[in-house]
This record gives structure tokens, C-alpha cells and sequence, in this order.
């Protein structure tokens, strides 16, 4: 998610082939290094969407489509 | 006769001077805005009217594959989402222990706590999602990007969230009127899909809403 953009996509490949995915984690890193936030939406077993909050690559469910990084929340309003 | 036209010329300066210089210190704010926006690279891409409304398209289409059909239905409707908390643990150590509660998450306002039971209102969360490279000038997402982080982060970790945000009570950004409202509005959108899905099920929506025993 970027101001003025909306989504954007930054990297995708297949967690199977070990060159992609050393690719994937190495943009996952550099994503949080920038400090974005990564969730990856997940349907439960009763067919309910929630999301889970991701720290690293291998929380990441490996049958998952898609991680969605976003910028990390700061207290507002002040 | 002399003195006297050098005396009102300087008093008309002087008024000049006076009414100018609001109008100096607005052009030099400008420029000072114009020369940080050139700096962080906003201005040297072309203007586009319709860059910020296709953002906004591309965000809800994102919300939509994310959120329940019936959460996307509440946002496409009321224009906010109802997240429903997870800390209401029996056991657990908050002091909303088996007690129901829900958030309400708005596009770029404060996330609203309220007790759905009773419709009391608990705190306001004020919390953004800032991206500090500013692509074009701004560091803000897209409404409904705004709304998808909020719901992330709410089911992925409340705790984290509510911890990042700056606690208020309610009405400090958001009118507790506006959101009475609001959840007058959801409740009345909630009977109303339920009375749909009913008839779509070829039940009668005013037999079920009766007592059993009458």
C-alpha cells in the first residue's frame, strides 16, 4: 500500500523454487527494514477472512497467496 | 505645504507596508512548500487528476478481497467497518473480562471502542499508518488502504495496535453524536440484511422476529 497508489506489487514468485525464494525473503527483509508492517489475509476452516500479523519470513503459511505490507502504525492526533 | 505631502506619503507607505505583509509572508510559504515538495520529488511528476481516485479503486478492490462479504457490504454502505475485540477473555486479564465489545474503524479518523450491548462509548484510538517517503507528496494512504491496515492490524494484533495509538476518550476527534448515529445506522443496516436473507430463504422475517412462546 503506497499514498497515491494504492496497491502495488513488489515481488512474487514460487516458495518451492530456492532461487525465488531466496528472493522473497530478501524483499520481505528490506520491506521490514524499511519499517513496513506485513499481514498476510487468511480464511479460516469456518470460511471466515481475518489476517495474521507476520514478523518473519516463516510465519508466513506457505500455501498463502500474497503478504501485504503496509506502513507501521503511529499514535495520531495529538 | 511640502512637509505635509512627505508626511501622508510616508503614513500611505506605511499602511502599504502593513497590507502587504500577510500577502508577503503567504508567498513565501508557498514558495518555502514548492521548494520541499520539488525536494521529496511530488512535483516533478506530471499532474494527474485521476491518480489519487485510482489509488482510492485500486485500495477498495484490495479491502474487498481481504475483508467477509458482509464486512464489504457494511464499508461500501456506512463508509466504516465494525471489528469486533478480542480481549474479552473470560479469564483474561483485561477489565472487559466476558464482555462483548467492538471497534469502529473510519477511513483516517480515530478508531471508536464501544460496548455494542449498551452502545456506550469507550475510548478513542488515535493511530495513522504514515508512509515517510511521500511518493507524491503525502505520506497518506488511500481511504480504504487506510480502513484494510486498521483491520489488519486489529485481527492480526490488537494488542500491538492499541499499544502503537494514542488512547483518548471519546469525542476528542470524532463526535459522539456522529457516532451514535452511526451505529443507529448499523443496527438498522443489520435488521434490514437479515430481513433479505430471510426472504431469500423464503422465511417470514416478522414470524421470526416474534417470541417463541407467543
Amino acid at each position: 500500500m503506497r499514498p497515491g497508489f494504492g496497491e502495488q506489487l513488489i515481488a512474487e514468485g514460487d516458495v518451492e523454487d530456492a532461487e525465488e525464494e531466496r528472493a522473497l525473503i530478501g524483499e520481505f527483509r528490506r520491506q521490514l527494514d524499511q519499517g513496513m508492517w506485513a499481514a498476510v489475509p487468511i480464511t479460516r476452516t469456518d470460511g471466515r477472512r481475518e489476517a495474521e500479523m507476520v514478523r518473519s519470513f516463516t510465519d508466513i503459511p506457505r500455501d498463502t497467496g500474497r503478504v501485504i505490507f503496509f506502513p507501521r502504525a503511529a499514535g495520531g492526533g495529538e | 505645504m511640502i512637509i505635509a505631502l512627505s508626511a501622508t506619503a510616508i503614513v500611505v507607505l506605511a499602511l502599504l507596508w502593513e497590507i502587504s505583509i500577510p500577502w508577503i509572508d503567504r508567498r513565501l510559504d508557498e514558495r518555502r512548500r514548492r521548494r520541499e515538495l520539488r525536494r521529496a520529488g511530488a512535483l516533478g511528476a506530471p499532474h494527474d487528476p485521476g491518480r489519487e481516485r485510482r489509488a482510492e479503486q485500486r485500495a477498495r478492490e484490495l479491502l474487498k478481497s481481504c475483508v467477509n462479504e458482509e464486512e464489504w457490504a457494511m464499508y461500501r454502505d456506512l463508509g466504516f467497518l465494525r471489528v469486533w475485540g478480542g480481549q474479552s477473555d473470560p479469564d483474561g486479564p483485561s477489565e472487559l473480562r466476558g464482555v462483548d465489545y467492538a471497534y469502529l474503524v473510519y477511513p483516517h479518523k480515530p478508531i471508536v471502542a464501544y460496548l455494542p450491548q449498551t452502545g456506550r462509548l469507550l475510548n478513542e484510538y488515535c493511530v495513522e499508518f504514515p508512509d515517510e517517503t511521500r511518493p507524491y507528496g503525502s505520506p497518506r494512504l488511500p481511504d480504504s488502504d487506510d480502513v484494510l491496515a486498521k483491520w489488519m492490524a486489529l485481527c492480526g494484533d490488537e494488542r500491538r495496535i492499541i499499544a502503537e495509538a494514542n488512547l483518548h476518550l471519546p469525542g476528542r476527534q470524532v463526535d459522539p453524536r456522529q457516532v451514535q448515529r452511526d451505529l443507529w445506522r448499523l443496527g438498522r443496516w443489520e435488521r434490514e440484511r437479515l430481513a433479505r436473507a430471510l426472504r431469500a430463504a423464503g422465511a417470514d422475517p416478522q414470524r421470526q422476529a416474534e417470541p417463541a412462546d407467543g
